[in-house]
């Protein structure tokens, strides 16, 4: 078997135990990545001579018995909307096609003091506003496993790197779905950890109040491990939690004790694609063989929650999107035109350096917060995210976790759905409550509908990531379904 | 000006926080001014994507010192907010400031201050005080209207500023005058703001009058100018009123150069600044204990301070008054107690000749040359008759200028009051000699007396002590009657 | 329960893409309208939601009192500030004229 087929923590033991080298696992990578890139395209820029400098560093440190970080050698991507200092960092969007970071991500430091070999940057729809990675300045990224299919967005891009065999590991983020919805398309495992648990400095926003970086792997264990890195309390993110403990792996196989698991009523009733809901079923039968049942629980406010949260995202998008306008970085209109002044000049800039469905939404965030409608729109969802909130909060006082299909849908082809923006807000539907409640959630493979990957969905009270993960371990076992090769 | 007709003003006032030594949501240093343009900035005051702000811990605790010492309640719990608009100084093209959200008050609200405006008291409402970040510098080379592009510098982008705003209680620019200096001397004597700093409180305008449209004037950035800027937009309105024009709402920019304001064009529209939540910023509580903690740290405030120097010094209001309103002067005071302990001469020639000084030279109390030390030992070489008030005028100059205490400079240019007998009579001697005319009238005519006296005083350069060297006249114009009474 | 207005016309459009400094072609002012009003419509369902009574939630972590202490830390240097800039002169950004 080809090196890049295997877990994460199989090829740093490996590279650990010097049976093989960082730089050979590397090169293999880089071979991979030549061959199925074209196909793909989950890639915007790839950082070869980087890489390779970080690989043989780790060789060498191991060489002279130094000591190494936990993802020693591991070849790992990175979303382009988190900075990278010196590398390119363009959320999908022409608005950013040259900046250039002056600076680190909190992840990325923390990757590089474990010694995580960075090999580049993943496309995605730009700016994190879609889901299906369809919106990219630079192209869109195809499904490995069919790549007439939408791999899923907005982290298409790393979701479909993982999945092709281009990375071990990679980093997405998730404002209302978009670690989830790949991961799930894509035939991966992918976590939106509890809002606050990883530092969001660094991370290009577009909705700041649900928006998480997560880990994207071919198994549980692999992304645990990858979480155990990145999770922390950052003093540049006063949004971040203190945690005690962030080793998310030693107890991982650890037996899981006694779990209620429910399922919400709204979410696997209307709308939701027949093959999915086999899929999802046939899972809830394995865990009920274990004698792991599961009961319907209902939270009726689950039926606002598609225009909740793309009121409030869009309303903070239009604002965290208003520093774009040509003057410090990015993007700028050629101003030959001496009677421009810089209202038009902005406006120009702007209009011309942002795609239509980012438009789209600044002016719909536009107008939730302006005056007349900030009460009816902006103020309103606030309102009812309460109410939204304690609804799962009542939920968790009876159950410990609650598990739904990831998506609504399998994967569609590509351009299937990009004219209707609305049929694809829907398609978050159940990856958004996770994000609006800041609770944990993880996407598992649990089947397949003609070759098409289809996953399940499993959620935590806040900061009960050891169990989430348990639970995506133990639910991995019997669905049977882990590191998989997509035939490309 | 007349006071005809109902004026009502109110004041937007923006004071940086000056004793921070970081921004309000960075740690890139407070000290901007004068550095080279962009070299004061990090990701997050510059806006760059991906930054996220991190509250001042102190600049939470200046603010409430500030709103106790106005008199204001502050918020059991307080929340930043995004106003947003576009403009080039602006890195974000929002601005983290404060609002009224549902939930949630200003920082503080509801206070008062009380000061002196023409010799009367006058007690004006503050709405509410809050925090927010001061935007970047911006550089229209050959002026604003005429540059063909824009320059930026960030430097300033995220320093603390503390938008203090009151209620329309002014009813003549004199009186907002008056409030700024208080404020200033108030927030000095906090140890937060240092208001001889370029920039450092810049005010924004309402103005009505006659229940005319309230004009908005912004870019007031000096006292001088407050006053200036004020009368000129009331007096504006009048002329407007008096044509049978209505003044409705605008707002207006204020050119310092050309002395006027001038109309924005800002469609009011635009002022919709979509104001929500900060998303990445948590609510601050300010609790009992805290408040508590603050109340105790409190430095004394210019009204105590007064009040203790009338009763611990036995100065007069006007004079106490007149100290504390510059807290650099009233420290200068109270040191110069400490050396040379008699109040009320100090306190003199502190709001006499000294101010009259720093004024000519442009210097501010706390950069004068001129020490509490070297001003005590200019008033004991006065009191030991070294000096007369004359030539202390002088020494007190020179000490301006160049820093030397006052006995160098007295030796150095040879002030010192000449109190030696012999020299004087010396000196009597020859102006005798050459003065016979007058001294014979001298012998009958006392007038004649102080012209020889003056004879003495222009030979030594007015250092001859007057008194003795009027004794010294008169004892030898009697020598010289004895003797010729004797023939 | 009062239902938010739905509809979105598309001088409002014109307004709301000023406000937020996006200039629009005519095409793209006909298509947006179109497809902000259907996303609109579908969002009105917010307003059957009794909330009355109900506070907001500004914030998910319910943490308060984040500060930093009052310590300078270096800047940036120079020329990483301005690495970016698409127009620069000596050390300033350029922007377009201010009338």
């Amino acid at each position: 078997m080809k090196l890049y087929w295997l877990s994460a923590k199989e090829i740093r033991d490996k590279i650990l135990a010097r049976e093989v080298k960082a730089e050979e696992v590397l090169s293999e990578v880089f071979e991979r990545i030549e061959d199925v890139e074209g196909k793909i395209n989950a890639f915007i820029t790839l950082c070869r001579e980087e890489a390779f400098k970080k690989a043989k560093e780790v060789d060498s440190k191991i060489a002279n018995g130094e000591k190494v970080g936990i993802l020693a050698g591991i070849p790992l991507a990175i979303k382009d909307n988190i900075s990278t200092k010196g590398i390119k960092t363009t959320c999908g969007s022409k608005m950013l096609y040259n900046y250039v970071p002056p600076y680190n991500a909190t992840v990325v430091e923390k990757l590089l003091a474990e010694d995580a070999v960075i090999i580049g940057k993943t496309n995605m729809d730009e700016f994190a506003m879609g889901t299906t990675t369809e919106t990219s300045y630079f192209g869109p990224t195809r499904n490995p496993w069919d790549t007439s299919t939408v791999p899923g967005g907005s982290s298409g891009g790393s979701a479909a790197a993982v999945a092709s065999g281009e990375a071990f590991l990679a980093l997405g983020s998730d404002t209302g779905g978009s670690i989830r919805c790949p991961a799930s398309f894509c035939g991966v495992v992918g976590l939106k950890p509890t809002y606050g648990l990883v530092s969001r400095y660094g991370l290009i926003a577009y909705a700041n109040s649900f928006e998480q970086i997560g880990p994207i792997a071919r198994n549980v264990y692999d992304c645990a491990l990858l979480l155990s890195v990145i999770a922390g309390w950052d003093w540049r993110d006063s949004t971040s939690i203190q945690v005690e403990n962030t080793d998310y792996t030693s107890k991982l196989s650890s037996k899981i004790g006694e779990v209620k698991v429910g399922i919400v009523r709204e979410m696997v009733s209307e709308g939701v694609d027949e093959a999915v809901l086999k899929n999802f079923y046939n899972y809830v039968s394995k865990l009920e063989n274990l004698n792991i049942p599961c009961e319907e629980v209902s939270i009726p406010t689950i039926k606002y929650v598609v225009p909740v949260y793309y009121l409030i995202a869009m309303s903070e998008a239009s604002s965290n999107l208003a520093r774009f306008d040509g003057v410090r970085y990015g993007y700028s209109l050629n101003i030959e035109d001496e009677t421009l002044d810089w209202d038009k000049f902005y406006s120009k800039t702007r209009g011309n350096g942002f795609g239509a469905e980012v438009k789209r939404r600044i002016i719909l965030g536009t107008y939730a917060l302006s005056a007349g409608y900030y009460d009816k729109f902006f103020l309103k969802s606030l309102k009812a995210l309460t109410l939204i909130r304690k609804g799962f909060d009542e939920a968790f006082k009876k159950f410990d976790i609650l598990i739904s299909q990831t998506m609504p849908v399998p994967p569609f082809k590509l351009g299937e759905k990009i004219d209707d923006p609305l049929s694809l807000y829907l398609c978050d539907i159940d990856t958004i409550p996770a994000n609006l409640t800041g609770i944990p959630a993880v996407s598992i493979p649990c089947g397949f509908y003609h070759n098409l990957p289809i996953g399940v969905q499993i959620m935590a009270p806040q900061l009960k990531e050891d169990l989430v993960l348990k639970f995506a371990a133990l639910s991995e076992d019997i669905i049977g379904l882990k590191n998989l090769k997509p035939g490309i | 000006m007349a006071e005809e007709g109902k004026v009502k003003i109110g004041l937007e006032v923006h004071c940086q926080l000056t004793s921070l030594k970081t921004k309000l949501f960075c740690s890139c240093s407070s000290d901007y001014r004068g550095k080279p343009p962009n070299t004061n900035v990090c990701p997050v005051c510059l806006g760059l994507p991906g930054s996220l702000p991190v509250l001042n811990k102190k600049a939470v605790e200046y603010a409430v010192m500030v709103a106790l010492a106005l008199n204001c309640k502050p918020a059991k719990m307080t929340i930043f907010a995004r106003k947003n608009y576009f403009y080039p100084d602006l890195p974000k093209n929002f601005q983290i400031s404060q609002y009224d959200l549902e939930g949630f008050e200003p920082l503080a609200s509801n206070g008062y201050v009380t000061f002196t405006v023409n010799k009367k008291k006058k007690t004006v409402r503050i709405r509410r005080i809050h925090l927010e970040e001061d935007p970047g510098k911006l550089y229209h080379p050959g002026g604003l209207g005429f540059a063909p592009y824009t320059l930026v510098d960030y430097n300033r982008s995220g320093i603390a500023l503390l938008e203090i705003v009151t209620e329309p209680d002014f009813t003549a620019p004199a009186e907002a005058r008056s409030f700024l200096q208080k404020l200033r001397s108030i927030l000095e004597h906090l140890g937060v703001f240092d208001g001889s700093l370029e920039g450092s409180m810049r005010c924004d305008a309402n103005v009505s009058v006659e229940g005319g449209g309230r004009v908005e004037v912004k870019n007031i950035s000096s006292f001088k100018d407050v006053e200036r800027a004020l009368s000129y937009e009331v007096v504006r309105q009048r002329e407007l009123l008096k044509k049978g024009v209505k003044v409705g709402m605008e707002t207006r920019h204020w050119d310092e150069v050309r002395r006027i304001t001038v109309s924005l064009r800002v469609k009011e529209e635009e002022k919709d600044y979509r104001y929500f939540m900060e998303p990445d910023l948590c609510p601050v509580t300010i609790d009992e204990d805290f408040v508590r903690k603050i109340k105790i740290q409190m430095p004394e405030l210019p009204d105590a301070r007064k009040e203790r120097f009338i009763n611990q010094y036995g100065l007069p209001e006007y004079d106490a008054e007149v100290l504390v309103a510059d807290r650099s002067l009233a420290d200068f005071f109270e040191d110069c107690v400490k050396i040379y302990g008699k109040p009320k001469p100090i306190a003199n020639w502190l709001m006499g000749d000294f101010l009259q000084c720093l004024y000519s030279l442009d210097v501010s109390v706390k950069d004068c040359k001129v020490t509490p030390k070297h001003l005590a030992e200019m008033l004991s070489l006065m009191d030991d008759g070294v000096i007369s008030i004359k030539i202390a005028k002088k020494v007190l100059w020179e000490m301006m200028k160049t820093g030397k205490s006052a006995s160098t400079i007295i030796e150095e240019k040879g002030w010192r009051r000449i109190s030696d007998v012999n020299v004087i009579e010396a000196v009597a001697e020859k102006i005798f000699k050459e003065n016979e005319k007058a001294v014979k009238d001298a012998l009958v005519d006392e007038k004649a007396i102080n012209f020889l006296v003056g004879k003495i005083m222009e030979a030594t350069k007015g250092m001859a002590d007057p008194a003795l060297t009027n004794k010294i006249v008169r004892d030898k114009l009697s020598r010289l009657k004895e003797k010729l009474q004797l023939n | 329960m009062e239902k938010a207005k739905t509809s979105i016309s598309i001088e409002e459009i014109e307004h709301l893409a000023w406000l937020a400094r996006l200039e629009l072609t005519e095409d793209e002012k006909k298509l947006y309208t179109r497809q902000l009003n259907k996303i609109l419509e579908y969002f009105n369902m917010l307003s059957e939601l009794n909330t009355e009574n109900i506070p907001p939630t500004y914030h998910l972590t319910g943490k308060v009192n984040v500060f930093r202490e009052d310590e300078p830390k270096p800047s940036l240097d120079v020329n990483e500030v301005l690495m970016n800039a698409p127009r620069k002169r000596k050390q300033f950004f350029e922007c377009a004229k201010i009338i």
